[in-house]
């Protein structure tokens, strides 16, 4: 198969240009979609002349940015905690497994009373969301390390910390990157729907509005902006994931 | 990994103990402490119209959940059976797994409407990619030396689904399927919570517009043990379609 | 005497404790043995005899259920003593680092200057013929080289006792009897003392001085031979008339216990 990419390409532009025709010849009327360029045009016209756009994105993405790290670190950091400990994972085993079919928002209002009406609690939510996807890759990235590396570093004498940082760490990295685009996915998602809840400030609260106000044109350019950060950021992941596969795992 | 009770029953004890630590903490304002949460879901299983609202959820749930996993079945399996199928959609289908879904709740709203349907949209769209993603993986990791001997046999297309393919991918499909599940439960109550005026998730809804804490902590606690109830049986299922698998 | 003697053990033996349905199991032992300073010991048996776990103990990978081992008059506890080399069966190098940084990365914490590394690392490395590709990943070198990769970062730290759990054994025929060659090169340069686990005969024929023949399972020494080879040997040996008088004589021993332990009859 040569040049899949280009493939992707044509069968994606073959999509919206399909959605775009049906926009436009009203089969799909504008009240419940606008066509994909209407989209972009009122995606340029926000970036360009919306007063709220920078303050609401920027604001939205620190809490993202901010959220990502919350639940990538500790939950690695986690992760190999309870890897280490046995009896602790197989206690915590279905608490990992049944985490993300429980609306975990209905939490939400207990973090307002801990936390307040404010950026860290948007921040604590996609965090939360997030933590238990990175805590289960690693502790399957960990279980998936080769038992020799283990003893290595046994004769090679190396203390806890160190093991952890110069074998397991790298040893991992492969395996942790589905728990990091997953962090990624989560924290968007927490913040955003954080964002709907506490309707203080930020894209989601935007996104809120404009679908409370029938402002199709906002709504719908939003979510595309969206879409493009999330994909851009998911395809850097991707990319430099292949990267390390290459190099690591040619043979 | 073999689970024992008295995991299960340290977990439970724990998780008590942190729930009540967290009332203490926090108040009657944010949560229920765990004796009065469980009397006031008693309460409202009794309560008249509350099953009317679990049949709702329910329906809704089958639905999606059928879509899902057949759907995601019959087009992971047909994308993973062609290589160059997998080469060009794959990466798609993993870019829509990992754009968040919550962006995509307004367009489903002004497609389906308020009701059921919509409901049944948001399961759906939650549980199809993960089945599919899982089935097309289980498809591409089937070991090369399972085929060919396969073809060595020189065994009929049928019987070589049958005694090759299938045991050989079903483990992933299994768990494919788990996850799948799960998400599927939370697509539909999250579509409850937005769109409809029936369900568990509304009920959710509307006690957290009514700043009704101990209906909340019922109603979560609820939810949470259909979803792990849910969760352990098929794990168990899984667990077995994978120690025959070895 | 007792200078001469670099490690002992004394009635060890490794059993794994009952659990889940599975009684005990008598994995090895009881071993009583001495490996003099500088020699080239073999150790053969059948499979599931306990080979690996014989030498996981010796190593301090692994505490011996009952007995002692003592390394350099000392015992040995559950840590590997400092002196003590292991080469793996598996592909132990590590595919984010480069041959290099592999062949260093025991000396880094050591606290040895940066200098001192840089000599002893590319000394290693030429010794195992891989100056080539001091800047290769593991993923772009063969299963041989990789091995060769693992003993370069073995042979670094200096160690005085080398233990060899069947490194060759992913490896083809030809190839096994040059990395043997390499081995007893690398014997001869530093002086250490060798253990080399193997289940092939021929190849604990040529390299040992003695060599050790176990029981199955639970592995017991049921004899030790003498090879009386000289020490500038290399694989041309088994053309020697003796080579295959003794490694038929191994062959006999081991026999009777392989089929015990393949379960013939």
């Amino acid at each position: 198969m040569r040049h899949p990419a280009l493939w992707r390409l044509g069968i994606t532009a073959a999509v919206v240009l399909a959605l775009e025709g049906l926009c436009r010849s009203g089969v799909i009327s504008a009240f419940t979609m606008i066509a994909p360029s209407q989209m972009v045009v009122a995606l340029a016209g926000m970036i360009l002349h919306a007063d709220w756009f920078w303050a609401d994105a920027r604001y939205t993405f620190e809490n993202v940015g901010a959220a990502i790290v919350l639940s990538a670190v500790p939950g690695f950091v986690l992760g190999l905690v309870i890897h280490a400990l046995p009896r602790l994972r197989r206690v915590l085993n279905p608490v990992l497994l049944s985490y993300y079919s429980v609306p975990t928002f209905v939490f939400y209002p207990l973090l307002i009373v801990i936390f307040g009406i404010n950026q860290l609690s948007l921040i604590v939510m996609g965090a939360m969301f997030g933590v238990v996807a990175m805590i289960s890759s690693t502790l399957t990235a960990i279980d998936r390390i080769p038992t020799v590396y283990g003893k290595v570093a046994r004769v090679l004498r190396m203390d806890r910390s160190a093991t952890a940082l110069r074998i397991v760490l790298p040893a991992a990295t492969p395996h942790l990157f589905t728990g990091l685009k997953l962090a990624v996915a989560y924290s968007v998602i927490g913040v955003i729907a954080g964002e709907f809840i506490l309707a203080t400030a930020g894209l989601g609260r935007r996104l809120s509005l404009s679908f409370n106000e029938f402002d199709n044109a906002t709504m719908y350019g939003l979510i595309v902006l969206i879409f493009i950060v999330v994909a851009v950021i998911n395809s850097g992941l991707q990319r430099w994931e292949a990267r390390i596969y290459r190099r690591w795992y040619r043979s | 990994m073999k689970q024992r009770w008295s995991d299960y029953l340290i977990l439970v004890l724990a998780l008590t103990v942190l729930w009540q630590l967290a009332y203490q903490l926090a108040g009657p304002d944010a949560i229920t402490p765990p004796l009065q949460t469980v009397e006031r879901l008693g309460q409202l299983v009794r309560q008249e119209g509350f099953w009317e609202h679990a049949r709702a959820t329910g329906l809704a749930f089958a639905c999606a959940a059928v879509l899902a996993l057949v759907g995601g079945l019959v087009i992971g399996t047909a994308i993973g059976s062609s290589s160059a199928a997998r080469e060009i959609l794959s990466p798609i289908l993993e870019t829509l797994y990992s754009i968040p879904k919550i962006v995509l709740y307004p367009v489903i709203l002004l497609i389906f409407g308020l009701g059921i349907s919509a409901k049944i949209a948001f399961g759906a769209i939650h549980g199809f990619f993960p089945v599919a993603l899982f089935a097309i993986g289980a498809i591409r990791n089937i070991r090369p030396v399972l085929l060919r001997t396969g073809r060595v046999l020189r065994l009929p297309r049928l019987s070589l689904a049958r005694h090759i393919l299938v045991p050989a991918t079903l483990p992933e499909i299994v768990t494919g399927l788990r996850i799948g599940f799960s998400t599927t439960l939370l697509g539909t109550l999250i579509g409850e919570l937005f769109a409809s005026s029936q369900g568990l998730g509304f009920m959710l809804v509307r006690a957290m517009d009514n700043h009704n804490v101990p209906d909340i902590m019922a109603l979560t606690l609820l939810l949470f043990l259909i979803a792990t109830g849910a969760n352990s049986v098929i794990l168990a299922i899984e667990h077995r379609v994978h120690a025959h698998g070895r | 005497m007792s200078a001469d003697v670099h490690v002992t053990l004394n009635a060890v033996t490794r059993v794994y404790p009952a659990h889940s349905g599975h009684g005990e199991v008598h994995a090895l032992g009881p071993i009583d043995f001495s490996l003099r300073r500088g020699e080239f010991v073999g150790v053969v048996g059948p499979s599931g005899c306990g080979k690996s776990t014989l030498l996981e103990t010796v190593a301090g990978l692994a505490l011996p259920s009952t007995g002692t081992v003592t390394f350099e008059g000392r015992p040995v506890d559950n840590q590997v003593p400092e002196g003590v080399g292991v080469v793996f069966q598996e592909d132990a190098t590590f595919p984010w680092l480069t041959v290099r940084d592999n062949v260093a990365f025991g000396l880094q914490r050591a606290g040895i200057d940066g200098a001192e590394i840089a000599r002893r690392v590319d000394e290693a490395i030429a010794f195992m013929g891989l100056n080539a590709f001091r800047r290769a990943y593991p993923s772009q070198l063969s299963g041989g080289m990789r091995q060769r990769v693992c003993i370069a970062r073995t042979l670094v730290l200096r160690p005085r006792l080398i233990l060899l759990d069947e490194p060759f054994g992913a490896l083809d025929q030809q190839t096994r009897l040059l990395m043997g060659e390499e081995l007893l090169r690398l014997w001869r340069e530093t002086g250490a003392t060798v253990m080399l686990i193997t289940h092939a005969l021929d190849e604990a024929a040529m390299l040992s001085d003695r060599v050790a023949v176990m029981s199955s399972r639970p592995g017991r020494f049921i004899a030790v031979l003498e090879t009386h080879w000289p020490r500038e040997r290399d694989s041309r040996i088994v053309a020697e008339p003796g080579f295959g008088l003794f490694t038929s004589r191994l062959w006999e021993l081991i026999r009777d216990e392989s089929k015990k332990a393949l379960g013939i009859t």
